[in-house]
């Protein structure tokens, strides 16, 4: 169709946006990716605020204090993702096992209980902050260990919730159709909510308490989730790109080697300094140096399909944000994660604003995206399967822009905290000896406080790319009158 | 077409890699974490006893393992000028962790070297040359911890700590908590610090 004909029908076609094509799961993951994305504006705006106050200490000082603004930045984060992830999976259960899922009902449920439990739990954070020294706050307010700061009760609760979602999964696949991408998924996430577990007791003993404290970080984020994505992405590139199941599941098998492989015992590069034995110096830098390896067999693959199939796709922004997921993964996890890896430079980078930099990176890089991918797929379904490409009737510009604006804003704020981070690991750490005056002479210098802006410039990018997604989510495909031209599948 | 691709081009060949190498690194895993619990738990071989609060502690170059490592030495310094058992000791350090988690700390600082950016790392805060001399230290981390926001030493970055509510009794708990923390054999991080009584050693 040419472009005027496009143009001459803009104004006739609305399309809306409805449910009524999307099957049981879909419907439901709908929910869930919507909840997932007003946390993820909520983790922007948090993350604002903390960085904020880098530059102004005295900005909400004594009224919602850093640790609360970053409280609120960091678990909003984990809680989205795993909302998206859910989602993904719901979205994809009904195609990949061919049959309905077998417990819908307990699966709505099981959302709008996680759902009032973290509205509760953000509330407190924010209303109630902080505790005192007693068993009754940990149960009760938060738990003080990153990203898992939700209070027991919560805890508790998003078990419960896992479980039915679990039963979920693994049930409908039993009744329809056992894939490879369903085995690998079915067990993936057994071992993912099992790791939770491990992170829901209290001890005194700060050694004990952060060896355990990693087996749910790292385990997740360097095991599990890896090899969750790599599900969802086996599933995309069959659904986008119609690449052919034997090669993808071929890969995904590749994949679950090598990163459970390099990544269980890849582990040990955070027992380096927390009271563990020496061992781990060897046997953490030389697994956790081996991980990305697989990262690098993802990109290939990803983009070796992308090629073989031309590039061809009825989603534009969704493959787009599948490539993005690729390299994303690749340089966040796998690049930003080696360069600190090793325990010769990580005795003076451990902790310092270089941490946060992969941290950033690596968590947008190889788990923001691939959810966001998710989110269009599921936008052009409502909008009645509706074409989806650069060349909309509005050019697409608004998808455009903030793929631009949040991808550039999180490789800005990567960039400065990266500089910020060499500053400090050597003026703080390997000058100064990391004493207090150390910490603070590394705060304090120039270096440090320009990185500290531009971090603030691209995180104001970086928001404002959210909400462009946010308005072109909903708004997307509403005047487009092509539909969609199917790939072979 | 099948046939001939070589057997590890194959997705039975490499289901089996998946499942062997997982099966493998985590038996490997669950063995390394029996023995390092068995290491650090405290009053094990890198962690100590929680008593040790009664002692003086410092932290020194050691030449034969060419790192920075923690003494404990044999001189009693009692915690605010009293000994404490096995049961007392404990409870005093339980409610520092207690209070370190209900107060979200690690939300702005490290300990031992994990959690946030905002404010010093907390591995050798008992050490640190900040808090003037050891004689002076005990009451001036109990005064600032219970008024932070008064008695804070930014060093010209006016980062200061927020108003905890942190009670004395809750900031006796904590100190206890960073003095037996310290301790804590952490394979030399962080590298070239000078403890607080360095000179007298
Ligand atoms: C998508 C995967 C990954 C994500 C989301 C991720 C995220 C993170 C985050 C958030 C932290 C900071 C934790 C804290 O707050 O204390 C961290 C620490 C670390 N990561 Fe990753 N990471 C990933 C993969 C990797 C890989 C593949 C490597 C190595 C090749 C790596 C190496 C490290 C190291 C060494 C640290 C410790 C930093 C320190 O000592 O302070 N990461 N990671
Ligand atoms: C609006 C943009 C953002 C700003 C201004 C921002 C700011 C911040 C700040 C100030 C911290 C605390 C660092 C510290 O402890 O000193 C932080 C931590 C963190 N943020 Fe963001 N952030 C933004 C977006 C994001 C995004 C998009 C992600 C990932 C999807 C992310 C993931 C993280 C993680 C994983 C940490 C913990 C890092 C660590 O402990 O090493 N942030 N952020
Ligand atoms: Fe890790």
């Amino acid at each position: 169709m040419s472009s005027q004909a496009i143009n001459s029908s803009v104004s006739k076609v609305i399309r809306p946006l409805s449910m009524d094509k999307l099957n049981g799961g879909q419907k439901l993951a709908v929910h869930y990716f919507t909840v997932a994305m007003i946390l993820f504006m909520a983790q922007l705006l948090f993350g604002l605020l903390a960085g904020m106050q880098y530059l102004m200490p005295d900005f909400l000082y004594n009224t919602l204090d850093f640790n609360v603004n970053r409280m609120v930045h960091i678990n909003a984060m984990i809680v989205w993702m795993l909302y998206g992830f859910i989602g993904s999976i719901y979205w994809f259960l009904e195609d990949e096992s061919g049959v309905e899922i077998v417990g819908l009902k307990w699966g709505k449920i099981a959302f709008w209980v996680l759902t009032v439990a973290v509205t509760i739990v953000v509330l407190v954070y924010l209303l109630v902050q902080t505790g005192s020294g007693t068993k009754s706050s940990i149960w009760l307010i938060n738990e003080g260990r990153e990203y898992i700061e939700a209070p027991r009760w919560a805890d508790i609760g998003i078990v419960a919730v896992v479980l039915v979602f679990f039963y979920n999964v693994a049930a409908t696949f039993s009744k329809g159709k056992w894939s490879g991408i369903a085995g690998v998924l079915t067990l993936d996430l057994v071992a993912l909510a099992g790791l939770y577990i491990a992170g829901m007791f209290y001890t005194t003993n700060i050694s004990v308490d952060q060896y355990w404290w990693w087996w749910v970080i790292h385990l997740w984020v360097e095991a599990t989730w890896e090899v969750l994505v790599g599900c969802i992405m086996a599933w995309s590139l069959m659904t986008l790109l119609g690449v052919r199941r034997k090669i993808v599941q071929t890969w995904l098998y590749i994949e679950v080697a090598l990163m459970f492989g390099s990544g269980i015992l890849g582990l040990g590069h955070h027992y380096f300094w927390i009271g563990t034995p020496e061992y781990w110096l060897t046997i953490g830098g030389f697994f956790s140096a081996l991980e990305p390896i697989p990262l690098v067999a993802m990109v290939v693959h990803s983009i070796y399909d992308s090629g073989v199939h031309h590039f061809k796709t009825r989603n534009h922004p969704a493959f787009a944000w599948i490539i993005a997921h690729a390299f994303g993964n690749f340089f966040g996890a796998g690049v930003w994660g080696f360069m600190h890896t090793l325990p010769q430079i990580n005795l003076y980078t451990h902790g310092t604003q270089w941490t946060a930099s992969h941290g950033h990176l690596a968590f947008f890089g190889a788990y923001a995206t691939i959810n966001i991918a998710f989110f269009y797929l599921a936008v052009q379904k409502m909008r009645g399967d509706c074409w989806m490409g650069g060349n909309m009737p509005d050019n697409g510009w608004k998808w455009k822009a903030a793929m631009v604006l949040l991808n550039l804003g999180v490789v800005g704020m990567t960039v400065a905290l990266l500089i910020a981070g060499y500053e400090q690991s050597f003026i703080e750490r390997a000058v100064e000896g990391s004493t207090w005056g150390g910490y603070f002479a590394a705060q304090s210098h120039p270096w440090f406080i320009q990185a500290m802006v531009w971090r603030m410039v691209f995180g104001v990018m970086t928001f404002i790319g959210g909400i462009l997604l946010f308005w072109d989510l909903l708004t997307i495909g509403k005047y487009e009158p092509r539909p969609a031209v199917g790939v072979s599948q | 077409m099948n046939e001939n691709r070589p057997v590890w081009a194959s997705e039975s060949f490499w289901k089996k890699v998946a499942v062997w190498v997982t099966a493998g690194s985590f038996v490997i895993l669950i063995f390394l974490t029996f023995d390092s619990i068995s290491q650090i738990t405290a009053g094990g071989s890198r962690v100590a006893a929680y008593t040790v609060i009664n002692k003086k502690v410092t932290y020194r170059f050691d030449k034969t393992k060419n790192r920075y490592q923690p003494v404990i030495l044999d001189q009693d310094e009692p915690l605010f000028g009293q000994m404490l058992d096995e049961k007392q000791a404990y409870e005093l350090v339980n409610l520092g962790k207690l209070t370190i988690q209900a107060k979200n700390c690690m939300n702005c600082h490290t300990l031992l070297g994990n959690g946030a950016y905002y404010a010093p790392d907390l591995t050798k805060a008992w050490l640190d040359q900040g808090w003037g001399t050891a004689a002076s230290r005990e009451m001036l981390m109990l005064q600032f911890l219970q008024n932070p926001g008064k008695y804070a030493r930014t060093y010209g970055t006016n980062r200061k700590m927020p108003q905890l509510g942190i009670t004395e009794k809750e900031a006796k708990g904590i100190i206890a908590y960073l003095k037996w923390m310290s301790t804590i054999d952490t394979n030399g991080f962080p590298n070239n610090f000078t403890a607080i009584d360095a000179e007298e050693d």
